[in-house]
């Protein structure tokens, strides 16, 4: 769906914002450098060039691929993990399996 | 002519209401959520509750805003089991009070266990009730395990009916399972921590606005509860038909919300 916007058009509304986001990154990165003591955490400065980086692909799904880059796993096992059990007779509309509580696990949940 | 389907009044100033009135807001829905610091009784909630369906009401009602509220014990609070039980336990006290829409915002926080255990047993009582439900996903990182496992839940039960369930804070990462599993999504315009009215405004265009809707979430933080006239004003700039736009803001809310037997929406001629 669009309002019959070109791409020229677009670009031209969104360069000076754009422009102006990344020199709040560049000047963020600049006063990292200019602590006085450089004591980040380097996984985070990872972190955050490999975000940088995927705003370079060339293919839509920007936002969508950096919002996974800086998201924790899902974890397929979590309902075994918290001893809520899984059961196969789950009917409802878009179920792939069914959740059925563990009652030891509800009453030790303190 | 605008709704608010997710705004946290009570730590707003009346101020709020009257600028959100000046700005089209004719109505709101409240969900029960974090004080800003973990309540220590039940009977804390308890007042809190007092305070959605009685006051709030009254204080909108002002400036011409119809508020609406929902009731549970959010996820932050919900690590706390035994608290969590009292409070689950108080909710038919208030349920059929006239402004009350559903069971909400249940969900996760930090996506544990305890969080999990009273998101399940919110909606058995949610669906013993015949209520509608508004989920919170988590924020951040924890965002995209979180609706997953929301989704899990959600799906493992039989007595889930998507056309009742509205899972809030989506974001571009989640907006499409949520979707394709044909229930309800909110997205929250909140500096930082989550969406904007532009890329709010993206997610439309992609996905078309059925079963869609927009919220400020104003709170404690730093937020913007006219946010929505913002996203408004997006879309209008982009071009989009006020058809378009009015469905999203306005006529998305009203259908949601008239899943509950108590909506009784005084529609402005």
């Amino acid at each position: 769906m669009s309002a019959n916007r070109t791409a020229q058009e677009v670009l031209d509304r969104e360069y000076l914002p754009v422009r102006a986001k990344i020199l709040e990154i560049a000047a963020a990165l600049d006063r990292i450098d200019r602590a006085a003591e450089s004591s980040a955490r380097p996984e985070r400065l990872t972190d955050l060039r490999a975000g940088i980086e995927l705003l370079l692909r060339d293919k839509p799904g920007r936002a969508e691929l950096i919002q996974r880059h800086f998201s924790l796993e899902y974890e397929e096992s979590w309902r075994a993990k918290f001893g809520l059990e899984t059961s196969s007779s789950a009917t409802s509309p878009g179920a792939r399996e069914s959740v059925a509580l563990d009652l030891g696990a509800q009453h030790s949940g303190d | 002519m605008y709704i608010d389907p997710h705004i946290h009044m009570v730590s707003r100033t009346t101020d709020d209401y009257e600028q959100l009135a000046k700005m089209g807001c004719v109505a709101m829905s409240e969900p029960a959520f974090w004080a800003g610091y973990d309540r220590g009784s039940a009977a804390g909630f308890r007042d809190y509750f007092e305070q959605l369906t009685s006051f709030e009401p009254t204080r909108a009602a002002q400036y011409g805003v119809q508020h609406f509220t929902w009731l549970c014990i959010n996820a932050k609070e919900a690590e706390n089991v035994a608290l969590s039980r009292e409070v689950i336990a108080m909710i038919p006290e208030f349920i059929n009070r006239p402004n009350v829409l559903g069971i909400g915002e249940i969900g996760l926080n930090k996506n544990t266990k305890n969080e999990a255990t009273i998101f399940l047993e919110h909606m058995e009582l949610a669906h013993r009730l015949g209520e509608l439900i508004l989920i919170h996903t988590p924020h951040l990182a924890d965002k995209h395990p979180g609706t997953r496992m929301i989704l899990d839940m959600l799906g493992g039960d039989a007595q889930t009916n998507p056309q009742r369930v509205l899972v809030d804070h989506v974001e571009e990462h989640t907006i499409r399972p949520v979707l394709e599993a044909g229930y309800w999504a909110g997205m929250t315009l909140y500096p930082v921590t989550k969406c904007t009215p532009e890329r709010a405004a993206d997610m439309v265009e992609l996905y078309g606005p059925e079963r869609l809707m927009v919220n400020s979430a104003g709170d404690w933080g730093p937020s913007k509860p006219t946010a929505v006239p913002d996203f408004i004003l997006e879309m209008r700039r982009r071009g989009h038909a006020e058809s378009l736009i009015r469905r999203v803001v306005y006529e998305n809310p009203l259908e949601f919300f008239g899943g509950c037997r108590r909506f009784a929406f005084a529609e402005r001629e």
